[in-house]
């Protein structure tokens, strides 16, 4: 298991550039794990412990609005990395997950990690930089979204 | 002024809603039709009394009527939207450079449209998957605001049927929807882009054009393998009015389609 | 007409007085006589009912924001540097009508181009530098690219009378632009204007078989070699005499890397973005169109005008102006006349006739701001 975990963990993005070393400390605490179509991951408001590196399928942030229901903020596929409320201020998941295709990825305690990463600084390190790079990318592709690039121009006076 | 410059009477034939604000006309001659479009040209379509405007050409090349797909955002393009079947519409053009999508033969195509975007590459999407054996792989990547706000809706699985790999994202989903929420440039990492073999098509709001070249290229891509549709004020169409200018380019004459080499620093340039 | 090049045929000498007959001889030839006349205080350019309208006499004194008529000592006609026109008012008019169209019983609609005067120009008191911009505009809107214009036939049956120049104004800086004060090829017909105590002649040179046909009802006789010499030596001192100069060499590639210079924001500071100097450029072509229709709405026109890129809306695209501050339509007029011109259409767009710096009513001068911007980015004519 921890063999293939492995292997899993070495052909993720997430894991591009990980010492082989590093890899096999970071896959003993991996579980591969499948999430049928559906199924609901983690819910907005529970004790945010672990993460996920997916491997295929799709998966889906959502939120419930009163009045609104249930918004998809954004979906996440292969090669992203889910779950990044552990590392908050309040390790509460902020949005709900939900598989919305069949999902494989490989599941970590966030807990064992953080442990690792303090026993092995430099996988710390790297992992931080990995996780930080992610949530950048996240915040930027929000704030790609905010700007409503598609919606119809404000107009201003004149013009055809 | 030049015989180009008096619009040519079309009618129209057809007219399809594509979402709240947008429509599709399609268009036949009156009389001697005007000369035929290549992927990514533009006409100038006068509403009559109104005004006129530049629209891109969104049917297929080589079709005798023209298709035009209109978002209605000003007065001109409002009563273009409202034109009935019948109703005349002039129109000038073909204006302006081509996509020249044939460039990719046995490579990949990558075209990449952005909300109403979609509808100047539909043309060099459609002239593709006429010959789809002629390229290794068509990849076709949509994002729009909402699922409600996607143009040519109906056509994604025709053209996944014709070789084309197809991915929609949207900005807003409810619950109904079960494809991506993203922004379009996040689906370029999983379209198992091949770099050293890829020409890239993009059109959409100018931002969603640089930050997916921008994406496109950290992927290994370079400038000159990546074509950008830009707009400005159009107005005659052949170089003459001078709206149009972008630095050492007019866009009615050297664009719309520019390389990204070629647009890249100037589209850095704040109020150019 | 003028489609030859310069030629270098036999120099004739042509008293002052037979201006009148060279006048007379185009309107019996079916041209409308165009030339600088005194208006309302300035030298512009009108119809002349005869040639005695033209400014004998009279001289300018001209500055950044400044231009007064003064008489001169002499009778000298042509000796007033460049007026608040130029003939684009002519080839391309301010306002014209395109095209004009009415709905047909059947809901379509049947339009047709505007009818283009069938008026042949002629042209007296061409400068050299004017003589410039006319073919700056030529490859604009003219033959090489849109042979069916009604600028092109416009363009084709202009007769040219180009008058060297002999004295350059204070903001005069063609020598830098290399379009004068000499004239280049392009004319029909070419003065050199020669005063002295009790002398005024003109040295004629034909630039054209049309040309070379008008010369036969003149009263002429060859020119002596000390005419020449006279001729001669008042041009080559005129290239001395620019009030004004612009180090133009390596302009085009200097203005692509000065987007964000701060020269640009000082500009902005002075320049009221009324585009005056948009107006009064001889090469300046943009235009807009109007789409109007009668109270029936059946019946539509489309009007063309001069447009400038001063104009908030002149860049407006969906919901506003691409370049809303001055500063950025400022750069956009200089880096266009004196940079991506070149890209565009092959040459400079500034002839150096320096109306964009009289008529600046806040005096802004494209000579300082160029020199200001060289020595802001660095150069090869930084720090001269």
């Amino acid at each position: 298991m921890t063999e293939s975990t492995a292997a899993a963990l070495a052909g993720h993005t997430f894991a591009t550039g990980l010492s082989r070393q590093h890899i096999d400390r970071l896959a003993a605490h991996a579980t591969a794990i499948e999430i049928p179509a559906g199924q609901r991951i983690f819910a907005e408001g529970q004790l945010a412990a672990r993460f996920w590196l997916v491997i295929s399928g799709r998966v889906a942030l959502d939120l419930q609005i009163p009045g609104r229901g249930r918004l998809i903020v954004e979906t996440l596929g292969p090669g992203d990395e889910l779950g990044l409320s552990w590392l908050g201020p309040i390790r509460q998941w902020q949005f709900g997950a939900v598989a919305q295709l069949p999902v494989t990825a490989l599941e970590f305690q966030s807990a064992a990690v953080e442990a690792l990463c303090d026993y092995d600084h430099e996988l710390g390190y790297k992992l931080t930089r990995r996780l930080l790079a992610t949530a950048v990318s996240r915040l930027q592709a929000a704030r790609i979204r905010i700007l409503d690039l598609y919606a119809v121009p404000v107009r201003s006076a004149g013009g055809p | 002024m030049t015989m180009s410059q008096v619009p040519v009477s079309y009618r129209v034939s057809e007219r399809q809603d594509e979402t709240h604000d947008t429509v599709t006309l399609t268009l036949e001659p009156a009389g001697a039709p005007l000369e035929s479009s290549k992927p990514g040209q533009f006409m100038m379509l006068y509403a009559f009394g109104v005004g006129e405007v530049p629209v891109s050409v969104s049917g297929p090349p080589g079709a005798a009527g023209l298709t035009h797909t209109i978002r209605a955002v000003g007065a001109v393009s409002r009563a273009l939207c409202s034109a009935a079947p019948g109703q005349a519409v002039g129109v000038r053009g073909p204006f302006g450079t081509s996509w020249h999508e044939s460039d990719a033969f046995g490579q990949d195509l990558l075209v990449i449209g952005g909300g109403i975007g979609l509808a100047p590459l539909r043309p060099a999407v459609l002239a593709a998957l006429r010959e789809p054996g002629r390229y290794r792989h068509i990849t076709v990547l949509i994002g729009a605001r909402s699922p409600a706000e996607l143009v040519f809706a109906a056509e994604y699985e025709r053209w996944r049927d014709s070789g084309a790999t197809v991915e929609v994202t949207v900005d807003r989903a409810d619950a109904g929807w079960h494809g991506h929420v993203s922004v379009v440039t996040q689906l370029v990492g999983p379209s198992g882009l091949d770099p050293r073999r890829t020409l890239a098509l993009i059109c959409g709001p100018e931002v969603m054009m640089r930050l997916t070249a921008q994406t496109l290229l950290a992927a290994g891509m370079t400038a000159s393998q990546i074509r950008v549709s830009l707009e400005r004020n159009m107005q005659c169409g052949v170089g003459e009015c001078g709206h149009c200018q972008f630095g050492p380019l007019l866009l009615c004459r050297d664009g719309p389609v520019v390389s990204y080499h070629a647009a890249a620093p100037l589209l850095s340039i704040r109020e150019l | 007409m003028s489609a030859d090049s310069e030629s270098r045929g036999p120099a004739w000498l042509l008293p002052a007085s037979g201006l009148a007959r060279l006048h007379d001889s185009l309107r019996e030839a079916g041209y409308q006589v165009i030339g600088p006349r005194v208006v309302n205080g300035a030298i512009v350019l009108r119809e002349l009912s005869s040639a005695d309208e033209l400014p004998f006499g009279w001289g300018v004194t001209l500055a950044p924001g400044g231009y007064r008529l003064r008489r001169r000592a002499d009778h000298a006609a042509f000796a007033h540097s460049a007026g608040p026109g130029s003939w684009k008012q002519f080839l391309h008019p301010p306002r014209e009508q395109l095209w004009s169209a009415h709905r047909t019983p059947d809901g379509g609609y049947s339009a047709d181009s505007a009818a283009a005067s069938d008026a042949k120009l002629a042209f007296i008191g061409v400068r050299p530098c004017d003589l410039r911009a006319i073919q700056i505009q030529d490859q604009v809107l003219g033959a090489p690219t849109h042979p069916d214009s009604t600028y092109a036939s416009r363009r084709s049956s202009v007769f040219i009378v180009a008058v060297n120049c002999t004295e350059p104004g204070e903001t005069c800086f063609c020598t830098s632009m290399g379009t004068g004060p000499r004239a280049g090829r392009g004319y029909d017909l070419l003065l050199t204007e020669l005063t002295g105590p009790g002398d005024h002649t003109f040295v004629v040179e034909a630039g054209s078989a049309a040309g070379e046909a008008t010369l036969a009802g003149l009263d002429l006789r060859p020119a002596d070699p000390g005419a020449m010499r006279r001729a001669q030596a008042s041009v080559s001192e005129a290239a001395g005499k620019m009030g004004r100069t612009m180090h133009a060499d390596g302009l085009r590639d200097l203005l692509a890397r000065s987007h964000d210079a701060a020269r640009w924001e000082d500009v902005a500071s002075r320049c009221l973005t009324c585009g005056n100097c948009t107006m009064a450029c001889p090469t300046c072509f943009c235009t807009t169109v109007e789409d109007v229709t009668d109270l029936s709405g059946d019946h539509a026109e489309r009007w063309q005008s001069w447009a400038s890129c001063f104009d908030l809306d002149f860049s407006y695209v969906h919901s506003g102006p691409v370049r809303s501050s001055g500063e950025s339509r400022y750069r956009q007029w200089l880096t266009h006349k004196l940079g991506t011109w070149h890209d565009q259409f092959g040459s400079s767009g500034c002839v150096g006739c320096g109306r964009c710096i009289v008529w600046c009513p806040v005096g802004i001068d494209i000579t300082e701001e160029v020199a200001a911007l060289q020595a802001e980015l660095g150069g090869p004519e930084a720090g001269e």
